[in-house]
């Protein structure tokens, strides 16, 4: 079983965000950067079909700046992927889901992948969309949302998630490319071994610029801060007080003591 | 018709955020100067059509065919692109369901057509709509402009359009065919079905304290349980703590969870991610608490404290039991 995952590089969730002086991307110099969530399950999910299978590959494949992307990929190979796929960002930021699948389409087609798994979405853009896309261009059956996979022969079983507690088993033939939803599993903390080994694995690199692409179907013309439109009253002051506003708003104004 | 608006079925009926999709359609309608049109299909298409034919809407497309009647990504991809292609829409719009990111992709995919996802409002600028979304979690907001292709696709988040501003009217039905082969659907789908709710309603409750990230660990989550007791509420809790296994799966609330209302909803350590605010933007007093003083769940509280939840909830369970 030959595996692909993306995984992506994010601002760590608390992240305090400042939008560029031409209002087109934020300023990333000051932030931290980790892998996206949803994407540290699908590499999960990815390391137990191979140890289930007992052979085969996983190759972690992200892109971004040459700064910060080779850790998180670094990171993978240390949990336990075989090698890393690196496209190098160096011009603008790509945010249009159909152009950055086309790049993975571009790194990754002479792979022969079974299987491609990524998170079901990215803390920054969040459009739900690069994974689904690359299956397409993959050519590969595709399902989103995934919460439990099992291999059964020549195909994948998923269980997806579908609104308000409901579930679905679906049958996909292989090759296939799924979205893999949060909770899905645990996912495992690197070893010192697999720290040590992860230095002597392969990362490939390609440059974003000399991939081909098409014309690109969204551009994003503008970043910032949300009006907001709702008041909230900001409780301040030493924990005694704000306990006390806080008991006062529970009785005089909720009603519930 | 300019605005193609297509349904999804919920429980038979038409789903509340394809009603969300008619009101923005509508309002970006009027100020385009666009006309619009509703597509059913699925097994549900007659029902979907009597909801939509009460609308203000120019026309209802109804689709029928066996290989549509249970849904998969499949069928329902090259049912669009046919219909896309008779029809040529400048706009398709939808709901940002779970099922529309399952299957919308594919179609922007195989037409090489902008799919705009997740957009929370539409505005004109000259003759052409920009599209507003939430990036980062919701800390910031981006204008998205379609590039290419002949029709663009949108979708809508969850209550950005609210389903009582919906215009209705009076709409005829008109029948459209398009060709699906079984071989076309790559994949096989059983039922659906509900996982145990563990016994536990909570859209009935009254007070319900609600526990997310900032809580830190499992060995915190007494914590929270006692405040509950204190207050008489139940627990409600963010995805991340149900991921990893602090509370069990019926306690979450969101758009996979359950949907709420309570008179009071203290949100403790939950950033307010977009898929929670849904299932409990419509309580009465929101009381938020976290430490980060930038999180999405402010703009929502009604109430806000930036605070480290761990020295907060002892004194505030404490002074509730005086």
């Amino acid at each position: 079983m030959k595996i692909g995952v993306l995984v992506k590089q994010v601002p760590v969730s608390d992240s305090s965000l400042r939008v560029n002086p031409d209002q087109l991307w934020v300023e990333e110099g000051s932030l931290n950067f980790e892998m996206n969530e949803n994407d540290s399950y699908a590499l999960e999910e990815a390391l137990q079909i191979k140890e289930q299978s007992g052979e085969g590959e996983v190759v972690a494949i992200s892109m971004g700046p040459a700064d910060r992307t080779p850790k998180i990929i670094r990171e993978a190979l240390s949990k336990g992927a075989d090698r890393g796929i690196h496209i190098v960002e160096s011009s603008s930021h790509e945010s249009d889901p159909y152009i950055l699948a086309t790049l993975f389409n571009e790194a990754v087609k002479d792979e022969g992948f079974d299987l491609v798994l990524s998170g079901l979405q990215s803390d920054d853009m969040s459009t739900g969309q690069t994974g689904l896309i690359l299956g397409e261009l993959l050519g590969m059956s595709t399902a989103t949302m995934v919460v439990e996979t099992e291999i059964q022969g020549e195909n994948l079983k998923v269980k997806r998630e579908l609104e308000s507690g409901w579930f679905q088993w679906v049958t996909l033939s292989l090759p296939a490319c799924v979205t893999i939803q949060s909770g899905i599993n645990q996912p495992r903390y690197a070893s010192l071994k697999g720290i040590m080994s992860a230095k002597r694995k392969e990362i490939r690199e390609l440059q974003k610029d000399e991939l081909m692409t098409g014309d690109s179907l969204q551009s994003l013309s503008k970043m910032y801060v949300q009006h907001k439109d709702k008041r909230t009253e900001m409780i301040e002051g030493d924990t005694q007080e704000i306990v006390s506003r806080l008991v006062d708003v529970f009785k005089s104004e909720a009603k519930v003591l | 018709m300019d605005i193609l608006i297509v349904f999804e079925a919920k429980e038979g009926q038409a789903h509340r955020m394809s009603l969300e999709a008619v009101a923005a359609a509508q309002s970006m309608a009027k100020e385009l100067n666009l006309t619009t049109a509703v597509l059913v299909m699925g097994k549900d298409a007659k029902s979907l059509a009597e909801n939509a034919s009460a609308l203000d809407v120019g026309e209802v497309l109804t689709l029928e065919h066996d290989l549509l009647s249970e849904y998969s990504a499949d069928g329902y991809t090259e049912a669009l692109k046919q219909i896309i292609a008779q029809e040529s829409p400048s706009y398709v719009v939808m709901g940002y369901t779970y099922q529309a990111r399952d299957w919308v992709p594919k179609v922007s995919a195989q037409l090489t057509i902008p799919y705009i996802s997740d957009v929370i409002s539409v505005k004109a600028e000259g003759e052409s709509p920009v599209f507003t979304r939430m990036v980062y979690n919701g800390k910031l907001i981006s204008d998205i402009t379609p590039t290419g292709g002949e029709t663009a696709i949108v979708s809508f988040q969850a209550a950005a359009y609210p389903e009582d501003s919906v215009i209705s009217g009076s709409a005829e039905t008109r029948s459209v065919e398009v060709e699906l082969g079984a071989s076309m659907i790559s994949t096989v789908s059983e039922p659906p079905f509900q996982e145990e709710s563990g016994g536990v309603d909570l859209s009935g409750a009254e007070v319900i304290v609600s526990v997310g990230r900032g809580i830190g660990k499992e060995e915190n989550i007494p914590l929270v349980e006692a405040l509950a007791k204190s207050l008489n509420a139940e627990v409600g809790s963010s995805r991340p703590i149900v991921d990893a296994g602090w509370l069990p799966t019926f306690r979450q609330v969101g758009s996979s969870g359950q949907s709420v209302a309570p008179k009071l909803y203290l949100a403790l350590g939950i950033s307010g991610a977009i898929q929670h605010i849904v299932g409990m933007k419509g309580s009465k007093n929101i009381v938020a608490i976290n430490k980060d003083a930038e999180a999405p769940i402010f703009e929502i509280a009604d109430y806000g404290v930036v605070g480290d939840i761990l020295e907060i909830l002892p004194k505030l369970t404490e002074a509730i039991e005086q």
